[in-house]
């Protein structure tokens, strides 16, 4: 591996890749083609509100995955095509975009090229400082956010904030799982630390915790949102360690209920609907139901509401009630009881009667988080910066 | 190789063109052939491949905002590249890039977290760029010196380092250095704004572009004349005879390792410093394995590094594009890359074999 | 559906476990590897290979299914990744050995074409589920269902077990290795008695990205047994470095995959039974394990033992 290198040859480098880059611009130019013609869109190249060829609202999705990984990504584009059956809006979409300053360009290349005039990062890591940043930048467009951190007063007013409380439905999906459970033991396999992943695992085992007050949740963090070796011997790890019910909070649970299934154990799904991949043991899921949401959004855009006049909530949450997310039909391992249980459950979400956290509540340091009488109502700020796990959850938010 | 002056029928025409003219010529129709080919792909997939070619331009060089942000995506490939084409020309082949960045940006943060506006924000970025630089210099001066002390093959061992340098990162991000009000994911405390690195006046380019641009030409000048650099390049051609010689092998080892391994690390420290102000699991973000591509198309020289840079950003910058309006799944930009190296490398073994070049000399 | 949790005998059990079934993608490429490197070249682009074997062998065991059955489509899709790292393989050979071109540049920019080709022609095969591979139940005989799902052993494994002591004779006493081994350690020498290094080595490194197909065709076929943009956590590139690490010996290339493969378990074993600090670093064990090794007991007289002499040269 030793280049001999006389003087000469680095003139020749610095040309070739200096006419290189030239030559390709004009190799563009002399093949017929401009910015304008060429370019397959309505001609959008000026960012420019509804620059579509019928003047229609342009709406950018950005997914940090594949569109179709049966998971998080899946069900934001599913939702993402029902927003487009909307007369007057036009999508665009990029997948597979990092969260990293990537997603800044393609922010800016969809407001600038494609002409959007709102934006939907849909993962939860766009939000700070990328889309922070584009919103401060131009304040004309909206940015809708799937997280709850707006803040009001503190984040710009064109950012808007929604999600979904699918901690509901984790919390049904709990009692679902504690009755169909033999051991008591229940597995988690989560991606990685952060306030919507312990939300999931704490709902899940609190609603467990009211049919089983001795269940526990194992969890195991894998470190990424897509890893499919290590989530694949995450869920073989708890099936060793007798769980019998194993559900998850990562990208894509297509390798947790699949390895479930083979183990033999129960599985709960997560993001949509995994039924088909484990016919046996699944029990039911908690999922999105983006479908319903974002088409109510597009006809808001269509009739030209915006966050910054005010006509849209800048807070746009909900849980089981608000059609924001849904369970998956029982399987056929879920017995009579357990589904009079999760369904009394489920009426007392929909009439908005249940507190999830709720009482005396301990961490499983030991640590006092609510005392008795005390509760954490679905808004509340400090739901959002959950850094706890309560106690019979067996695992540890730091590593 | 045929030296380019070689003499030709007529004194006048002394002066051979066509050399100078070949290297122009291959790698410019590696590029059109490679965007034949890849027409051709997206052809297949159901594309027009002229709307392609103008989107590509359109968003890699087709505006000012396109230029910025291919110079945006290029900056760090500039320097990540010269933590392998440093010890290149050793004879190394290093490829712990992405683990020197990512050592550069824990340092630069630890040491930026540390002084916050105590100290006016020229002297805290200083001290943060050279912070960085010693952490990454050290990790590769680490492989380098396990090579030359125990003979471990360089290029696993740096390639072992990326791996324990970012779960390194992911430990420390979501233990001992994570800020819990953050919570979009583990990551460290935010840097104070008054140290933040600020961007090129008139553009949203930080100031990572002149950095990567500024020791290239330094790295340039360093191997191609000084005696330092000499010294490495005859170690690189000939081990032995360098150490007959009495060349300091084992110094030089580590010296160009550790340069090497702090250019990567200057990197990491740009990304925290003026992208993310922070630092978390984004960082690792592949810059690291792209610069190694980038040394070796560049054939290891630092300043053919900053331009292969660029082209590589203007394809990068246009996967987002090809996304959106022409609906080809985002693998196409990979597809797209892997097209255009395979045609760049393959261009360059056709130096002195297309006859229509060939220097006609005249025999008598 | 109960069953006795294993405590702290679940991590042994892990390990063995992972071994067993996460080794054979490691196994696959690291034996093709080897091929590659004994005749000289390296073929870095393997990560790519193993990446369009994993997607075409699901993609044809999920396509042939209806045809051929859900026994014989999933040797339908090992078939056609194999034969699909052949291609590849065949396009790294070629330009590889072309004058002044560079063996790792080539490999890098393989990675990404073999990587980019696999993620565009994978997209409708992430959501469907393809026959997988029978697997032989050696746990059969205990009453636990955690030995008996560790003990569930794929065919593919076995055969990469055999393969290992098979291309160690193949090196060792035939002809065909010695000319493998002969352009390995002096292309002139090999010229000179009249074998073409350039065919040799093309196929050595079709013969390895044969392999390091099926490699890929154990992940999505076996374990984890499904079709994802990022199934592959490195193991082409790490492959790479495993064949140096066994010092280009077949048989050493077997005991290096098994230990990477149980290394992997090691992190959810762990948390599994509660030890739930430093999860990270634990996860990185593999790669710190294999440093420490090599540190051990590489010297600096001794590191190129074995190694093919025309290795890294670039002509």
């Amino acid at each position: 591996m030793s280049p001999r290198k006389p003087i000469r040859f680095s003139r020749r480098q610095v040309m070739r890749s200096l006419l290189a880059a030239t030559a390709f611009g004009a190799a563009t130019k002399l093949s017929g083609c401009s910015p304008n013609t060429a370019s397959s869109t309505e001609g959008g190249a000026d960012g420019e509100a509804g620059a579509g060829a019928e003047g229609d609202v342009v709406v950018g999705f950005i997914y940090v995955g594949p569109k179709d990984d049966f998971g998080y990504n899946q069900a934001h584009a599913e939702g993402a095509a029902a927003m487009a059956q909307v007369p007057g809006i036009k999508i665009v979409e990029e997948a597979s975009v990092p969260e990293s300053s990537a997603v800044l360009e393609t922010m800016r290349s969809m407001i600038e090229i494609d002409g959007a005039t709102v934006l939907f990062p849909t993962s939860f890591g766009y939000f700070d400082p990328y889309m922070l940043e584009l919103a401060a930048e131009f304040p004309e467009v909206q940015f809708f956010h799937a997280g709850g951190l707006y803040q009001d007063g503190v984040h710009p007013d064109n950012v808007g904030s929604y999600f979904g409380y699918i901690d509901e439905a984790q919390y049904v999906a709990g009692i679902v799982a504690a009755h169909a459970s033999e051991s008591g033991n229940l597995g988690f396999v989560a991606a990685k630390p952060i306030p919507q992943v312990l939300r999931n695992i704490n709902s899940f085992t609190l609603g467990a915790k009211t049919i089983n007050p001795e269940a526990t949740t194992q969890v195991i963090f894998t470190g990424d949102w897509a890893l499919p070796v290590k989530e694949a011997e995450a869920t073989n790890s708890l099936a060793d360690q007798g769980i019998d019910v194993v559900t998850c909070h990562v990208d894509s649970p297509k390798v947790v209920i699949e390895t479930a299934e083979k183990r033999g154990i129960y599985s709960s799904g997560y993001h949509a609907n995994q039924a088909p991949l484990a016919p046996e043991g699944y029990l039911t899921g908690a999922e999105w139901d983006w479908v319903s949401i974002y088409t109510f959004l597009g006809e808001q855009f269509v009739e030209g509401k915006t966050l910054m006049a005010g006509d849209i909530d800048h807070v746009f949450r909900g849980g089981l009630a608000d059609n924001f997310c849904k369970l998956s039909p029982y399987g056929p391992a879920v017995s009579e009881a357990a589904q009079a249980d999760a369904e009394a459950a489920r009426e007392q979400f929909l009439a908005k009667e249940l507190v999830i956290y709720d009482g005396e509540l301990k961490d499983n340091q030991g640590n006092e988080i609510l005392a008795a009488g005390d509760k954490y109502e679905q808004q509340n700020i400090a739901l959002e910066k959950m850094d706890w796990l309560v106690e019979g959850v067996k695992g540890s938010v730091s590593g | 190789m045929t030296d380019s002056s070689v003499a030709t029928a007529g004194g006048l025409k002394g002066f051979a063109w066509r050399r100078p003219l070949e290297a122009i010529f291959l790698p410019v129709a590696a590029l059109v052939v490679a965007l034949i080919l890849f027409g051709g792909f997206c052809a297949l997939a159901g594309a027009n491949p002229f709307g392609v070619y103008g989107s590509i331009y359109q968003a890699a060089f087709g505006s000012w905002s396109a230029w910025q942000n291919t110079l945006i995506r290029a900056a760090p490939l500039m320097l990540t590249a010269l933590c392998t084409a440093l010890p290149a020309r050793l004879g190394l082949v290093i490829i712990g890039n992405e683990g020197a960045l990512v050592m550069g940006g824990l340092g630069a943060i630890a040491l930026g977290l540390s002084i916050g506006s105590t100290l006016p924000p020229l002297v805290a970025q200083i001290l943060m760029a050279i912070a960085g630089m010693v952490a990454g210099g050290l990790w590769i001066m680490l492989a380098g010196a396990l090579r030359y002390y125990r003979g471990v093959n360089e290029t696993i061992s740096s390639l072992l380092l990326n791996y324990i340098a970012i779960a390194l990162l992911n430990h420390l991000v979501e233990g001992p250095m994570r800020d819990a009000s953050f919570v979009t994911k583990p990551s460290s405390a935010q840097l104070d704004p008054a140290i933040w690195l600020g961007t090129l006046p008139g553009t949203r380019i930080h100031f990572g572009l002149i950095y990567g641009i500024v020791i290239c030409v330094l790295a340039y000048g360093l191997i191609q004349r000084t005696t330092f650099g000499f010294a490495a390049r005859t170690t690189g051609g000939n081990i032995r005879a360098a150490k007959i010689a009495g060349l300091p092998v084992g110094k030089l080892t580590l010296a160009v390792c550790f340069l090497g391994g702090s250019a990567a690390g200057l990197a990491g420290m740009v990304e925290v410093a003026a992208v993310q102000k922070r630092i978390n699991e984004s960082l690792v973000s592949n810059y690291g394995y792209a610069g190694i591509l980038v040394a070796f198309v560049a054939r290891h020289n630092p300043l053919a590094t900053v331009l292969v840079a660029v082209l590589l950003g203007g394809i990068l910058a246009s996967g987002g594009i090809l996304q959106r309006s022409h609906n080809l799944p985002d693998a196409t930009v990979l597809v797209f890359q892997g097209i255009v190296f395979l045609c760049v490398l393959y261009s360059d073994s056709l130096y002195g074999k297309l006859p229509w070049f060939q220097e006609k000399v005249v025999s008598d | 559906m109960a069953t006795e949790s294993l405590g702290l005998l679940g991590i042994p059990l892990g390990i063995l476990a992972g071994t067993l079934r996460g080794s054979a993608p490691f196994l696959f490429v690291s034996l093709g590897e080897c091929i590659t490197e004994k005749s000289g070249k390296i073929n870095l682009g393997l990560e790519g290979t193993l990446l369009m074997g994993a997607m075409s062998a699901y993609g044809v065991s999920y396509l042939s299914a209806p045809s051929v059955g859900d026994f014989w489509a999933p040797w339908l899709g090992v078939l056609a990744a194999g034969l699909t790292g052949m291609t590849l393989g065949a396009v790294h050979g070629w330009l590889s050995q072309q004058p002044r071109v560079n063996d790792v540049a080539t490999g890098i920019a393989m990675i990404i074409f073999g990587s980019g080709l696999a993620f565009f022609f994978g997209k409708p095969f992430i959501q469907p589920q393809a026959p997988q591979l029978l697997t032989f139940d050696w746990g059969a005989w205990s009453s636990s269902p955690q030995i008996q799902a560790a003990l569930r052993v794929s065919p593919l494994f076995l055969l990469g077990i055999a393969i290992a002591p098979f291309l160690q004779w193949f090196f060792r006493a035939t002809r065909w290795g010695l000319y493998v081994r002969a352009v390995g350690d002096s292309p002139q020498a090999a010229m000179a008695m009249g074998i073409s290094p350039f065919r040799v080595r093309m196929l050595s490194i079709m013969a390895g990205s044969f392999l390091a197909g099926i490699g890929g065709a154990c992940l999505s076929l076996y374990y984890p047994g499904v079709w994802t943009e990022r199934i592959s956590s490195g193991q082409g590139l790490m492959a790479v470095a495993l064949v140096i690490f066994a010092r280009w010996n077949p048989v050493q290339c077997l005991w290096a995959s098994m230990l990477f493969g149980g290394a992997q378990a090691i992190g959810p074993a762990f948390q599994s039974v509660g030890v739930d600090a430093y999860y990270y670093l634990f996860n990185a064990a593999p790669y710190i394990l294999t440093l420490l090794i090599m540190i051990l007991t590489c010297s600096p007289k001794r590191s190129l033992v074995g190694s093919p002499g025309a290795l890294g040269q670039d002509d």
